[in-house]
């Protein structure tokens, strides 16, 4: 009984044309016959119809989505006076079947797709949503000021416990990973330069240009990419779901700012610990050259020399002022992505994902700032 | 209310210990439910409702016990006979659980695509009937967090009916509702049922809606670790030698 298979025949005479439908109009039975009913259907013009259940076993939705949508193709193609009839239709069969009809729509009714917008349409919402990320920014920059100078005034106000966590989680929790690329990084671009320089016979100068590229670019940057894919997106994640759970709301109430509360402590600890993390990366990076120089058969003292004399106070110094700036930059997109988190379960995700590209683009941007600032006072 | 039929027992709960590691929530509970019944587990917090329920619908495995959904054991059938098991169940979750990333026609193509081999019109149409039942058909596009919450419970109905399954679980589905939409829902259950003989298993402790639509009911208790009453929610409402009940059912303090 529950595995009879759906069949369906014709019977026509002068009069009418009749469809049999045997066994179950159910959703296994109903996927086998719906292309081939629906070809009888548009194949030919029939008058008078009738659908005889005498057979049918089971009708669920589908089993009644079929029978009418039969109808209702039938019923198009009919010019004159008629109609289809359901004949033998059993007392809980005909429940079903008026439930559905009620609920029934036909398919040119059937959106599927939602509409999009057009081109002007979608540019000015893009411009204006735009214009509100521009104007977020410059509050958020303003309120996050507010907030430094507050603290400076009353450093007691500070939540300091949540202040030294995060600098934990940022910056001694990423000391491996630092170390691990910086150490690569140098390690790859000491024997990179190592083989066209032994032509030259300047393979020591190899010291020269690690020392000086790892200390002013490689160092903060290498830093403040590992920095933006671990803390950033750690941020806005952790705030993000506090905003959908609306403890940012409840902080609001209490009369407290979210940006002081839950910004600045991430904002002061990761612009304090990427500068050290930097000194570790730049040490690291070092020892990766020092260590294929060696192996090449130069004496540590040699590649420790010449890094001392090429790498100057001024360049360690661009190179920790960069890391302290990438630094504010990377929390507080993390925070100010995590406060602008969108309500639903993709929100959290996005804001996160936002995080992390545009603490990227945004290290980029400034980088090539501080190069031209350098170049201009020479440093 | 509940009258006396020769229905079929759909659901056998035997001899059931559940709980979670080393805390013993359920001890030794054993019930049925018959065909096409509306069933109300009921009892106050953390007595075990939505544990039970989470141990029927396949999720939590038990300490001991049994449960048998049309005489096939939930827990020792696999493959096509638990595939046949779980399309025959539909469980509406509290807050719907409904997938967020997707509008409220595709949460509810979602398990006929999965599960039939139906032209897609067919799926469209079938999607749009189930919608149009729980009185969402012009919502059809919308995403799930940019309707209410009785809305989206409602589609979790539609949703968990999209197989036209035998059963469908529905854990405390009128809580946090207004009066006015927790009233639809009940009608909404109670139709079902009706017209589509539809077998529903209800965690809840909303009295109102006890009483509107509940056919049977069993009462956890957390201390007894089991069931302390069953019977009409009518009937146990004037159950006056059990306190735990008869304070419970008439919304008396200790």
């Amino acid at each position: 009984m529950e595995n009879a298979k759906l069949k369906l025949s014709i019977s026509e005479n002068s009069l009418e044309t009749t469809f049999f439908f045997k066994g179950n109009l159910d959703a296994e039975g109903v996927a086998k016959v719906w292309v081939k009913a629906k070809a009888l259907i548009l194949k030919t013009s029939y008058e008078n119809v009738i659908f005889d259940l005498s057979q049918v076993l089971i009708i669920d939705f589908a089993g009644a989505a079929l029978l009418l949508h039969l109808e209702t193709l039938i019923l198009k193609q009919i010019t004159k006076e008629s109609s289809v009839k359901f004949v033998n239709v059993n007392l809980k069969h005909e429940q079903t079947l008026q439930l559905c009809r009620k609920n029934f729509i036909t398919s040119e009714k059937i959106i599927v797709h939602k509409k999009q917008d057009d081109f002007i349409t979608a540019t000015g919402k893009n411009t204006f949503s735009f214009l509100d990320e521009l104007s977020a920014t410059i509050s958020f920059t303003g309120e996050i000021t507010i907030a430094v100078f507050k603290t400076i005034f009353k450093p007691k106000t500070l939540r300091w416990k949540e202040f030294f966590l995060i600098f934990e989680k940022t910056g001694v929790d990423a000391l491996f990973i630092v170390a691990l690329i910086s150490f690569i990084v140098g390690l790859v671009m000491a024997f990179q330069a190592a083989m066209p320089m032994r032509m030259f016979g300047a393979e020591i100068y190899v010291a020269n240009l690690i020392g000086l590229s790892v200390t002013r670019e490689l160092g903060p940057l290498m830093t403040a990419i590992v920095l933006a894919g671990r803390s950033s997106s750690a941020f806005a994640a952790e705030i993000g779901t506090m905003k959908i759970n609306e403890e940012v709301d409840a902080l609001l109430t209490m009369g407290i700012d979210p940006v002081y509360f839950l910004a600045l402590p991430r904002i002061l600890a990761a612009a304090i610990v990427t500068p050290l993390l930097v000194l570790f990366a730049d040490l690291v990076g070092i020892i990766g050259g020092a260590i294929v120089l060696v192996s090449l058969g130069h004496p540590i003292s040699a590649y420790y020399a010449q890094v001392i004399n090429q790498v100057s106070c001024m360049d360690l110094t661009g190179g920790l002022i960069k890391a302290f700036v990438f630094g504010i930059l990377i929390a507080s997109t993390g925070c100010f992505k995590g406060l602008r988190t969108q309500t639903g379960p993709s929100g959290v995700g996005m804001a996160t994902t936002q995080a992390v590209v545009n603490s990227i683009i945004i290290i980029a941007l400034a980088d090539a700032v501080f190069s031209i600032i350098f170049y201009i006072f020479n440093i | 209310m509940n009258k006396k039929t020769n229905k079929k027992t759909i659901i056998e709960v035997k001899n059931l210990t559940a709980g979670y590691k080393d805390m013993l929530i359920l001890n030794n509970v054993s019930f049925t439910v018959q065909k096409g019944e509306i069933f109300i587990i009921l009892g106050g917090s953390g007595c075990g409702k939505s544990t039970l329920l989470k141990i029927m619908t396949g999720l939590l495995k038990p300490f001991d016990g049994n449960i048998l959904i049309n005489n096939k054991d939930i827990y020792n059938s696999q493959g096509q006979d638990k595939a046949s098991i779980l399309k025959n169940i539909g469980v509406m979750f509290q807050n719907g659980a409904l997938f967020g990333s997707m509008n409220l026609l595709e949460n509810v193509k979602l398990p006929l695509i999965t599960h039939t081999s139906l032209d897609s019109e067919a799926i469209n149409l079938i999607a749009y009937m189930k919608l149009s039942l729980v009185g969402l058909k012009d919502s059809s596009m919308l995403m799930p967090d940019q309707i209410s919450g009785g809305m989206r419970k409602r589609a979790a109905i539609a949703r968990a009916m999209a197989l036209d399954p035998e059963i469908i679980f529905l854990d405390e589905p009128s809580a946090g509702l207004d009066p006015v939409t927790a009233a639809q829902l009940d009608k909404l259950i109670l139709n079902l049922a009706e017209n589509l003989g539809i077998t529903f298993i209800m965690v809840t402790h909303e009295l109102e809606s006890i009483f509107d639509t509940g056919q049977r009911a069993i009462m956890l208790d957390k201390n007894e670790k089991g069931i302390i009453a069953q019977g009409n929610p009518h009937e146990l409402k004037n159950l006056k030698n059990d306190k735990r009940v008869f304070t419970f059912f008439n919304r008396l303090a200790d």
